[in-house]
């Protein structure tokens, strides 16, 4: 029983693993034709990858979905929209700025700006660009949270929202310099990190089923894809103003 | 590398994960205690889960690390590499686009199967399962989106190549989307937006980024800085359309097995 407990799990993510396991052999093997290199280390790092991503989903169960529901429960009830919308903004943004992806990305972006003679190239005209796009992506992150909350809570549906955003973006694409535009489309895909979308998620979907006339399905998904469309008209406005 | 080695690696990957988390924690157990004032109900359990994800994370990222990524990032600029495509054509100074269908075949596969294993799409189709009371398949979905990633990153490839612009690929697929949202069943909606962002997260996007510099670092006319971006935009625009129709194939299906009977 205690075997068969700790086992499924591990069972379930090397079946999650395999195709990864079956493309990288697919393309050495018979179209590169070069043998494996480091096998040891293929193995155990797969290994490791198994035994991780078992556990997280462990922990999902024990404490992101929990936490973040229950939160939801409480929001509600307290009733107070005020520190709702304080909660959801100040999640997007806390979770966004310390996002190492979206370092990576605003470093890059700079170097582009530099090499467009849009800014300076030294140095500190580059991390002062590339720390004033993080700042841009995680208030855009924040205000994107924050409006799907408030779409939750009135019931608003999501298309409309949505298209408006697309809107927003293929105007912005006319008047943002083109050099942005990459990086832009870009960020809006590499906010989102694997510990804020469970949370995220967990929240909206706890705050939909405790608001009576509301469906978890219909309006308790949705802040991520306004996570994701936000930073891409806000990149661009940064683009344009500096 | 030795075991010691390897050990102190993962130690400051855990480290790495534990600051990413931060923020997180101090917003959350923040507004708990002061605006909220409740105690956490089971507080012990979710702090143990907290700490499974961390380690979880850890172990997670290190395993790529030390397995797949190096193999795959080392891949993308093999198989983008001009000596490799000269091997297979008999072009001898340019090459069109045909000569790169290896690429493509390696995008879409990576794209599919990283996917697959990306632990922020699998939080959200498990949570899709209890909210749609298991109408919508944990499996099912993930190979919805997984599938849309690679069809994406697959022609995100062959725009780098041909070097047409980005946004005209967006706009049309905006466009695209907006019809499939008429027709879609409306209880599908904002989860199929949803998986536009999920999907390019910790497994995804460094391989991804490797193939898109790989390609505007060796095509010709391509420039590193403009043209290695957009393949993440193309990874999170196509699952919109695959989830909307997953869901209406579905339904269509369900239609049809009750006009039968």
């Amino acid at each position: 029983m205690r075997v068969r407990h700790l086992l499924s799990p591990l069972v379930a993510s090397a079946r999650d693993l395999l195709p990864i396991v079956v493309v990288i052999a697919f393309f050495q093997l018979l179209v590169l034709q070069q043998p494996i290199p480091n096998l040891g280390e293929l193995l155990v790092g797969t290994l490791f990858v198994m035994i991780g991503l078992a556990m997280f989903v462990r922990g999902l169960e024990m404490g992101l979905f929990p936490i973040g529901e229950s939160m939801a429960y409480a929001f509600a009830r307290k009733g107070s929209l005020a520190w709702l919308s304080l909660f959801a903004f100040a999640l997007g943004f806390g979770t966004t700025i310390a996002e190492p992806a979206l370092i990576a990305v605003a470093d890059e972006a700079a170097e582009v700006a530099a090499a467009g003679n849009m800014i300076d190239t030294s140095d500190e005209a580059k991390a002062f660009y590339a720390n004033g796009l993080r700042l841009t992506v995680a208030l855009s992150v924040g205000f994107a949270i924050l409006i799907g909350v408030l779409r939750i809570i009135r019931g608003w549906p999501i298309h409309y929202l949505i298209i408006a955003g697309y809107i927003g973006v293929i105007v912005m694409t006319a008047f943002a310099p083109p050099e942005i535009i990459g990086i832009a489309y870009d960020s809006g895909g590499v906010t989102t990190s694997t510990i804020t979308v469970p949370l995220v998620t967990a929240l909206g979907v706890g705050l939909a089923s405790s608001i009576k006339g509301r469906n978890p399905m219909i309006d308790g998904f949705g802040l991520i894809a306004f996570a994701s469309l936000t930073p891409m008209i806000f990149v661009m406005a940064y683009g344009m103003f500096i | 590398m030795t075991l010691t080695e390897r050990m102190i690696e993962l130690a400051y990957t855990l480290l790495a994960t534990v600051t990413d988390v931060l923020p997180i924690a101090v917003i959350i157990f923040g507004f708990q205690l002061l605006v909220l004032r409740k105690p956490v109900p089971r507080l012990k359990r979710v702090l143990a889960g907290f700490a499974y994800v961390l380690i979880g994370l850890a172990f997670f990222l290190e395993g790529l690390e030390m397995a797949l990524f190096p193999l795959g990032k080392l891949m993308a600029a093999q198989l983008t590499d001009p000596a490799f495509i000269s091997g297979i054509t008999d072009h001898v100074t340019s090459f069109d686009w045909w000569d790169y269908r290896w690429v493509y075949l390696f995008a879409f596969a990576i794209g599919f199967s990283t996917t697959i294993a990306e632990p922020s799409l699998l939080a959200v189709a498990i949570k899709a399962n209890q909210v749609s009371a298991g109408s919508i398949g944990i499996m099912g979905l993930r190979v919805a989106v997984a599938l849309g990633v690679a069809v994406g990153i697959a022609l995100g490839s062959y725009r780098i190549i041909s070097g047409t612009p980005l946004h005209w690929y967006i706009i049309a697929g905006y466009v695209v989307v907006v019809i499939q949202t008429y027709f879609a069943p409306r209880l599908i909606i904002a989860l199929a937006y949803d998986s536009g962002g999920v999907t390019t997260s910790t497994v995804t996007v460094p391989l991804v980024a490797a193939l898109g510099l790989g390609l505007a670092g060796t095509v010709p006319g391509r420039s590193v800085l403009l043209d290695g971006f957009g393949l993440i935009a193309f990874a999170s625009l196509f699952p919109i359309m695959t989830v909307m129709a997953y869901a209406q194939l579905s339904e269509w299906r369900n239609r049809r097995a009750k006009g039968s009977n």
